[in-house]
């Protein structure tokens, strides 16, 4: 009688079961936040009536993505609440939140000056002052930055020996890994190489803009959407896929571009793969072969990141981890870890962060391992900062388990 | 001193027609008994499309009603702010409608019409109705707009109810007519019956008014008068949510199912009109071939709905009168029908309001009001078309959400918009107050405690009326023990509260039913899953 149900973010699917409200780390640990039922498809229904009902609480969202994980009726929850804030927050971005979304702006400033930037951020008087002036939480420990970029290493020393492998990629490597801890796009780079494949960056690169949508900067996170759907369409006509290492950054690229930033990705959505799931891939079908370290060994936890849990990916690593002979690998309760890329350094926020990461905190605890296993970097700031242990990217863990020169015989051959 | 049953006027129905009588009587300082079988507003009041016309639909064949409706629409904006969305409406000619004979010609024709009447009507560009409405049919050839809008008939008699018994009157709900007291040929008053204790009682008045809709023909045989009515049954389909902000209406001649109005947090499409028996005037059903047909129609004014979920379907029965200058009775009067059944049947004190429409109903009240005090002989000129209604002194929900201290919550933002102005009387004493019992549709503990302790609630139906409470996507599912929980409390009872809630989940079901497929049969699985019962439902048939 009536076609398929079609809605915005599919919010009449939504049954109320409630489900959603169950999983959501924020509700369980912020009685302010109405959760992403309310907030979502319910607050959807009366939004359309009268923006009069738009709910200043819904900024107390992490984007998680837990709600929409959980829900049987496919109800984009956590973009219906990211859709109303775009829509009807009043309130332009603070100098903080501009700071802190501006990841490809800051971070070039801030590299030139790593040495002076990390040693000042490091200062409690400095730290005091942020807190104070733009409420950057003084407890949380901050991200240093790399005084020298991956780019400016990888132009000098490794671009011009990629062209001599037989497969090739493009590398989206993103403002984490080339600002602030290039060592693992050094990694992926020893990776990819002795498995054969030859890295190549992506000309016009710029960021995915997760941290501009998350604080309201939609115009500039168009603009970066836009420029990437660009530098992506002129690398796939030399029929390279591209490979990413940061989970949030795929997410975005994937899902939030048209959803969210109405930017239309479906000629790259096929080609853009995370490096897991990419490598887990090729391995289990033959195409390449690792050769482990002999003797090798380590005890890990995996953490699944809620993205890489929302585009359905942990399994990938967690099946590539399991390839190491010598690894030991604990997989942890999937819990939020609280911090949600930048929503966690705010200051009215850092008290919730805290909360909702405990679980997890405690779980890390217990299971007492040498490292953690993530393949998000927020989530590492988190862990590290708050259990002390440390947290290894997937891909450096690959980089030292594997035996690169054998691997690299073996398949550049 | 009279004795507590006797009264001025006593007035039979407590639908809108009713309501806004029993208040114009007591503006003007009767002693006003109002009687009603059900809740208000059960009737035809609370099953239409809630639309607030500016007349533009009658324009072209009845230039009368058109004019009645524009008045009556400015009267309403000026004295019911809290009860009407200025949502603007739209007239629209799509191709087809020019190959029946109703193009831009007639578009033409229509738009002169309006403008005799009053109505301002202003032709704009396809692209232009686009704009102003993006949910519009795309095809559109031309549009016209018009000034109407939408209403919300519950809150709108109750409104009419709250301000009569504020002025005085006496109103007594469950408390069915039985048959009058007559004494040769001069009723007296009424005997009725306590639906809910089964205790009969008397009520005695010079003057009593038969405003009880399509059951006001039964209420006149009892006199012994004859009032020639049909029952007109209308179905409409109530969408999950907004779909248009405007109105969308043909400029045609009018059929069935061309008017998409948007009320409150849904959309609604409507209607048919079908003759049917008057024993099927309590009973009504949706068929599938009325479902149908709304949806065909529905998706020429916007096709979007044909993906949209439909959360339930209704009927409503208009009473239509005969003319009684037709003698054959075939000729149907549409406009308002006030009869003296003393110079018309030689009954004394007895009057008849019927006919008309909601949109009309301050203005039937006026004519019953004018006929009852020349009556009485009472010489009080009427008001109502001046006094706001309680609620709407000053009832936008801009205004009055502004009167919360610190934050406002999305349960008061929805009170505002419900109550009006009287939200004030809400209180938020505990947190527990403060949460929300209905999510869907923003009703906290508060508005529930307010609305049975003021608002003559004894129903989970009456609370739905007055509050929208388990009006949303889970049709009760999720908060009717809740609700029912409340309700038992404050009725002093607490062992109701099963027996409320069943009776609530049966009626949500009987509307669900006629539209059980899709992601509707998923909720009606979900509900009949959680309350563990067992109901077929009718999805095969459709």
């Amino acid at each position: 009688m009536q076609e398929n149900n079609i809605s915005t973010g599919n919010f009449e699917q939504c049954q109320k079961c409630s489900l959603c409200e169950t999983v959501c780390p924020v509700m369980a640990n912020n009685p302010d936040y109405g959760g992403p039922k309310r907030s979502g498809p319910d607050g959807q229904r009366y939004r359309l009536k009268n923006g009069i009902f738009y709910d200043d609480s819904l900024k107390y969202c992490l984007n998680c993505k837990r709600c929409e994980v959980a829900c049987p009726s496919g109800v984009r929850i956590a973009d219906l609440i990211q859709q109303a804030r775009i829509e009807f927050s009043q309130k332009p971005p603070r100098l903080r939140d501009i700071m802190l979304a501006s990841t490809d702006q800051m971070g070039p400033v801030a590299s030139a000056v790593a040495p002076l930037v990390n040693f000042s951020l490091g200062l409690s008087p400095v730290k005091g002052l942020l807190d104070l002036t733009i409420g950057l939480d003084h407890r949380r420990t901050l991200p240093k930055y790399s005084s020298e970029t991956f780019v400016h290493w990888f132009n000098k020393k490794a671009a011009a020996r990629q062209d001599e492998f037989k497969k090739h990629i493009s590398y989206f490597h993103g403002c984490y890994a080339n600002y602030n801890y290039p060592q693992l796009a050094k990694d992926f780079v020893a990776v990819m190489n002795a498995f054969g494949y030859g890295v190549h960056l992506i000309e016009g690169e710029r960021c995915c803009g997760v941290a501009k949508i998350a604080n309201g900067m939609i115009p500039a996170a168009t603009r970066d959407a836009k420029a990437n759907m660009n530098a992506f369409s002129k690398s796939l006509v030399k029929g390279r896929d591209i490979i990413t290492v940061s989970t949030t950054c795929t997410m975005t690229l994937l899902e939030e571009y048209p959803e969210l930033l109405k930017v239309d990705n479906s000629s790259i959505k096929e080609h853009i793969s995370l490096v897991e799931p990419f490598l887990y891939k090729a391995i289990a079908s033959g195409q390449i072969k690792p050769v482990w370290k002999e003797g090798w060994k380590a005890r890990a936890a995996y953490h699944c990141p809620c993205h890489q849990e929302r585009l359905g990916l942990g399994i990938f690593t967690t099946e590539l981890l399991k390839m190491i002979p010598g690894l030991e690998l604990t997989e942890l309760e999937s819990n939020c870890c609280g911090i949600a890329g930048t929503y966690g350094f705010k200051k009215e926020n850092f008290r919730v962060s805290q909360l909702i990461g405990k679980k997890l905190f405690d779980d890390i605890a217990a299971a007492a391992p040498e490292f953690v296993a993530c393949e998000c970097e927020t989530c590492k700031w988190q862990i590290e900062m708050s259990t002390g242990v440390p947290v290894k990217n997937p891909v450096s863990i690959l980089a030292e388990a594997l035996d690169l020169e054998k691997t690299s015989e073996l398949n550049c051959a | 001193m009279p004795s507590k049953n006797e009264f001025d006027v006593i007035i039979i129905g407590g639908g809108i027609t009713g309501a806004g009588t029993a208040r114009d009587c007591a503006m003007r300082g009767l002693r006003v008994l109002l009687i009603e079988r059900h809740d208000i507003a059960t009737g035809a009041t609370g099953r239409n499309h809630g639309l607030l016309h500016s007349g533009a639909r009658y324009a072209v064949k009845d230039s009368e009603s058109a004019e009645e409706c524009i008045r009556e629409n400015k009267i309403l904006r000026s004295i019911a702010s809290n009860c009407i969305e200025d949502t603007g409406g739209l007239f629209i000619t799509l191709p087809e409608d020019e190959e029946a004979g109703f193009g831009l010609d007639y578009q033409q024709k229509f738009i002169d019409a309006c403008q005799r009447a009053g109505i301002e009507a202003r032709a704009i560009s396809p692209s232009d109705a686009r704009e102003m409405e993006p949910s519009v049919n795309p095809s559109l050839i031309g549009a016209v707009v018009v000034p109407d809008g939408s209403v919300d008939p519950f809150r709108l008699c109750a409104a009419n109810v709250t301000d009569a018994a504020m002025h005085g009157a006496k109103v007594l709900v469950y408390t069915e007519f039985i048959d009058f007291i007559r004494e040769g040929d001069t009723i007296q008053g009424v005997q009725v019956l306590d639906t809910r204790t089964g205790v009969k009682a008397e009520y005695r008045a010079p003057v009593t008014v038969n405003a009880a809709g399509i059951w006001g023909h039964g209420v006149a045989e009892k006199a012994g008068v004859h009032i020639g009515m049909y029952p007109a049954k209308g179905a409409l389909l109530v969408f999950g949510h907004r779909v248009n902000n405007v109105v969308i209406n043909r400029c045609r001649k009018s059929a069935d199912g061309d008017i998409l109005v948007p009320g409150d947090s849904v959309t609604v499409i409507g209607t048919t009109s079908t003759k049917v028996p008057f024993e099927e005037c309590d009973h009504m059903e949706v068929t599938p071939d009325e479902v149908r047909l709304l949806l065909r129609e529905g998706c020429a004014l916007c096709p979007s709905l044909a993906s949209t979920r439909i959360l339930r379907a209704y009927a409503g029965v208009r009473p239509l009168v005969a003319d009684d200058s037709d003698p054959t009775g075939r000729s149907i009067s549409r406009g308002i029908v006030c009869l003296d059944h003393e110079t018309r049947d030689g009954v004394k004190g007895f009057i008849s309001i019927t006919g008309g429409k909601l949109m009309t109903y301050r203005l039937m009240a006026e004519l019953a009001t004018d006929a009852v005090c020349r009556k009485l002989g009472v010489n009080q000129a009427c008001s109502t078309a001046e006094t706001p209604l309680p609620g709407s002194v000053d009832g936008r929900i801009e205004t009055v959400s502004k009167r919360f201290e610190g934050k406002v919550t999305l349960g008061q933002k929805g009170a505002a918009g419900r109550q009006g102005d009287l939200v004030g009387k809400l209180r938020f004493d505990s947190d527990a107050d403060k949460q929300l019992v209905c999510e869907c549709e923003n009703v906290t503990l508060a508005e529930i405690k307010y609305a049975v302790a003021e608002l003559g609630v004894r129903s989970l139906g009456d609370l739905r009326r007055r509050t929208r409470v388990g009006m949303g996507t889970c049709q009760g599912t999720l908060c009717i023990r809740k609700a029912a929980k409340a309700l038992a409390q404050a009725l002093g009872d607490p062992s109701l509260e099963a027996k409320l809630a069943a009776d609530y989940l049966d009626e949500r079901w009987k509307g669900m039913r006629a539209v059980g497929w899709g992601d509707t049969l998923r909720e009606m699985e979900f509900m009949q899953r959680v309350y563990k019962f067992e109901k077929p439902y009718s999805y095969d048939e459709i």
